[in-house]
């Protein structure tokens, strides 16, 4: 790695919100360090994917307890900024995509509005401006006929259609940080994979950093530069996506082993073996960096 | 063979009027034989469900015939086709009644057909389900994803089917929780002699779960094959071709070789 | 976990146990986290206190009381606040607080009597409209439409009206006014849980539409109506307190509170007591139902069910 500061350094971040039974930690003791490259998240659900995401960008509820030694973005330690100054990375450098669309577009504006808007707001750009604009980035997400789209209401758009226009949306502000929350997950194979090839190509083209949070450790293995693995709020490994059919942490290996395969046996398929040991600080399971 | 357990021929429908006109099935044949199971796999809005809810009686206004252990089903069902088919739905976040403890989820069929011996039924089944006594008096919102799904299935179980209709059963499920819960599934079929008809999107769930399965592709039945068929790749329909690729992982190349496709663009 | 806590702590424990052994465990389990989200609104808090001091007024009515309401005495008539006559007393020497106090019986006995009317005939036409769609809702509704067409307090007029005045004809004026509102409330969640997954699992286990309807459809409305009505019984105390003020509610001279205020309007001026303690009265009291119903809807609200 070059001598410049990492894109996202992550340093010990803590999560915990109050319940009736007292405090409970929903993220404990997690670092993360990444460039311009494509890191998966992976875990089950609970394992506190999305808490740490949204610590990232600061956006949790105000009763949730936020501690870490550093959230540095580009040198620049997070956890220290004024919420005006959070706004700007959060509008400028960092962008997030949610699982689905539906809820964060407006139901009752066009699409193709929506996204002029978000731009005209970076760029005090003028309509005419906006709306060509607009035109070029569904095109840049492949859809293949933006016209049409751009007079859409969110509720005529399909779950992968909406996914693509979420992105195309983030994009604008031309971020370098895309955080992208099960985009996914509730899209059918193929249009899965076809919204990832996107992705993909925005990465590379744009040299930008892909957070890309997932339960789906094949397509994670097979999509991204580097896993991160999560279990009960805690980092269990991280390693290089090559290296993942490798590991020796019972838990990643049991992630891997309990999916069915196309050309899998019939029987009982190896089921999970949770253990408490391995949310103890000190466990080595595998391979721990 | 003995007569097939469910057997579907021509099934079709249509739903709206008009410019909404949509027909969401057409011709849709199969037969699954006791104690079978057979799987239906196609992207989402392909059908599958609308398939099962005919089936059970939850749509009405469809066409062609449906057999159940040789029985004609037409209009609505008789309160003993309860007691046949039952279903388990996608989302178990959705198919638990927010303000219903599990146990009166389950005692509530049993009531509907004067079953006695409720209390001693509910823990049987629970356990069956893999869930302990201490389970029985929570609400739905204090179960995990996976436990109410087995709560779902102990409600289909409670009244003794011989037809289980299982639609998309795992996929709003972790990995882990759906290894757990095909597992139970594996499991309660032999034990329990039962004919399942599993609706998913997932060909690697549907070929580890079935003996036969049909490639639904908008409303259409694209082709129908063996488990061992389609692990040998012996598939006629390149649809077919596309889900077993999909299915691999992230391949740039694959992707940028995949098609839409129409159901009339069989053969 | 000292001594004395020891008892408490178990409690809660019980009380929030993750594994409930019964079902009275499971629903108190249930009740105490509602409990514990009410009792941190401390508006709500507040009316509802007023609310237990009204019923437990009506309730200690005779002790309370020192004068007895009806009794004239024309000796002491329109005496101002005083040690022997706290609130003062009226134009016939009647003692005010008395009568306030014995008022409340018939104010809880209004709202009680219209929410036990107009609840239920709510609920039940909104579900039953909801729940059969078609022909069924279209008739329904226009029914429905029809009352919620016409002003409240002119329609409750009409029937007073028509059938004569009186308390009992007041209270059927107002429920029949007061339920279409609910049946819409009743109607409208109805349709977002009638092709639920697991309204669709019970049909298939054989249950029929009445079972599905006051089993299964009817609790999920009961939140979003129990508010509703709360913050409905000001509106209601003050329709039977305006019928009552108009005459054709409550009949002389039964202590209600808006035939109170009603004579108190001639002597505003030179004895402002006498409308001035009923219309308190009546303020108050609509205001905790306005307090206890906001609290409630937090509580109750089903999108804020984890
Ligand atoms: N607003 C909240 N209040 C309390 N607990 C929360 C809240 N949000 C999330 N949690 C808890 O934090 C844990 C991690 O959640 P999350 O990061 O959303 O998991 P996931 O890995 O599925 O994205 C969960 O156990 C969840 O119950
Ligand atoms: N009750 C209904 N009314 C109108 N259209 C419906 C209804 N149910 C399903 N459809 C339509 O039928 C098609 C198939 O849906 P569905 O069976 O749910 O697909 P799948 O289960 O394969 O995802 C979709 O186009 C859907 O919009
Ligand atoms: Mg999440
Ligand atoms: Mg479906």
């Amino acid at each position: 790695m070059p001598a410049e500061a990492p894109l996202l350094q992550v340093d010990r971040l803590r999560v915990a919100f109050p319940s009736p039974r007292g405090e409970v930690a929903a993220v404990n003791d997690v670092s993360l360090q990444m460039g311009r490259e494509k890191v998966g998240i992976v875990g089950e659900s609970g394992s506190g994917k999305s808490i740490t995401a949204r610590a990232i960008l600061r956006l949790l509820p105000p009763y949730a307890d936020i501690s870490a030694q550093a959230i540095s973005f580009k040198g620049e330690n997070l956890l220290d900024l004024s919420e005006k100054e959070m706004r700007r990375i959060r509008g400028r450098q960092i962008s997030m995509v949610m699982q689905d669309p539906k809820y964060s577009l407006n139901p009752v504006r066009k699409v193709g509005e929506q996204i002029g808007e978000a731009y005209s707001l970076h760029r005090q750009a003028s309509k005419r401006q906006a709306r060509e604009q607009t035109l070029e980035m569904l095109a840049a997400v492949r859809i293949r006929n933006p016209e049409q789209v751009y007079n859409l209401y969110p509720h005529e758009v399909s779950g992968g259609m909406g996914q693509r226009i979420m992105i195309a949306m983030m994009l604008i502000p031309e971020p370098s940080l895309l955080i992208a929350d099960e985009p996914t997950s509730a899209l059918d194979v193929t249009v899965r994979l076809q919204v990832l090839a996107i992705l993909d190509d925005l990465v590379s083209q744009r040299g930008m950093g892909l957070i890309f949070i997932s339960h789906d450790l094949e397509l994670v293995a097979s999509f991204c530069d580097r896993v991160v693995i999560m279990y009960g709020g805690r980092v269990m490994e991280a390693l290089a996506a090559g290296d993942l059919h490798s590991s020796q942490h019972p838990y990643t290996r049991g992630l891997i082993n309990c999916l069915p395969k196309v050309q899998g046996k019939r029987g009982r398929l190896p089921t999970l073996e949770r253990d408490a040991a391995w949310l103890t600080a000190d466990f080595q399971g595998g391979a721990r960096q | 063979m003995s007569a097939p357990m469910l057997m579907i021929e021509a099934l079709g429908i249509v739903f709206g009027h008009g410019a909404a006109r949509n027909r969401a099935l057409q011709e849709v044949s199969f037969s699954v034989p006791q104690g079978g199971s057979f799987g239906l796999v196609g992207e989402s809005g392909s059908g599958k469900s609308t398939v099962l809810n005919c089936i059970a009686g939850l749509l009405d206004r469809w066409t062609g015939t449906i057999k159940v252990a040789d029985q004609v089903l037409q209009g609505r069902r008789k309160l003993s086709f309860s007691r046949q088919v039952q279903m388990v739905f996608q989302d178990p976040y959705a198919s638990l009644h927010p303000r219903h403890t599990v146990d009166r989820t389950l005692r509530e069929p049993l009531a509907i057909h004067r079953l006695g011996d409720a209390s001693r039924r509910v823990v049987q089944v629970l356990r069956e389900v893999g869930l302990g006594p201490q389970f029985r008096f929570r609400y739905p919102h204090q179960l995990s994803g996976g436990q109410r799904q087995r709560v779902a299935i102990a409600r289909a179980l409670i009244l003794e089917p011989s037809l289980l209709l299982l639609d998309e059963p795992t996929s709003a499920l972790d990995v882990s929780i759906q290894a757990e819960v095909l597992n139970l599934l594996q499991d309660i079929r032999t034990q329990r002699h039962l004919t399942y008809l599993l609706v998913s999107h997932d060909l690697a769930v549907v070929s580890h779960m079935c003996d036969q399965l049909a490639v639904m592709c908008q409303g259409v039945i694209v082709e129908t094959i063996s488990r061992e068929q389609l692990q040998s790749g012996e598939i006629s329909h390149p649809y077919t071709g596309q889900l077993l690729l999909a299915g691999k992982g992230y391949d740039r190349a694959a992707i940028d070789a995949f098609q839409d496709f129409l159901p009339t663009s069989q053969q | 976990m000292d001594r004395p806590t020891g008892i408490i702590t178990r409690t809660r424990d019980w009380l929030l146990s993750d594994t409930p052994a019964s079902a009275t465990q499971a629903a108190a389990g249930r009740a105490y986290l509602g409990l514990r989200l009410f009792g941190r609104n401390r508006l709500a808090v507040l009316g509802l206190a007023i609310i237990v001091a009204l019923v437990a007024l009506a309730l200690f009515a005779p002790q309370i009381a020192p004068y007895d309401p009806i009794a004239t005495d024309l000796t002491n008539r329109l005496q101002a606040p005083s040690t022997s006559h706290l609130l003062g007393t009226d134009e016939v020497g009647r003692d005010i607080f008395s009568r306030i106090v014995w008022g409340s019986r018939l104010t809880l006995y209004i709202i009680g009597l219209v929410a036990i009317i107009a609840a239920p005939v709510g609920i039940l036409v909104g579900t039953v409209a909801g729940y059969f769609g078609g022909f069924i809702d279209i008739v329904l509704m226009r029914l429905t439409d029809i009352f919620l067409a016409f002003p409240k307090l002119i329609l409750a007029l009409a029937f007073v009206a028509a059938l004569g005045p009186g308390i009992e004809n007041a209270i059927i004026a107002i429920a029949i006014t007061s339920w279409p509102p609910y049946a819409r409330i009743a109607r409208g969640e109805t349709i977002t849980f009638r092709n639920a997954d697991f309204i669709r699992a019970i049909r298939l286990q054989g249950a029929g539409p009445i079972r599905i309807i006051t089993g299964h459809i009817m609790p999920l409305c009961l939140s979003s109506l129990i508010v509703r009505v709360t913050l409905d019984m000001a509106g209601i105390i003050l329709t039977a307190a305006g019928l009552g003020f108009l005459g054709l509610g409550a009949q002389p001279p039964m202590p209600e509170w808006g035939a109170m205020t009603s004579t108190g309007r001639a002597y505003i001026l030179d004895h402002w007591w006498l409308i001035t303690m009923p219309g308190t009265a009546i303020f108050v009291v609509s205001l905790a139902f306005n307090l206890l119903g906001d609290g409630l809807r937090e509580v109750l609200d089903p999108r804020s069910d984890s």
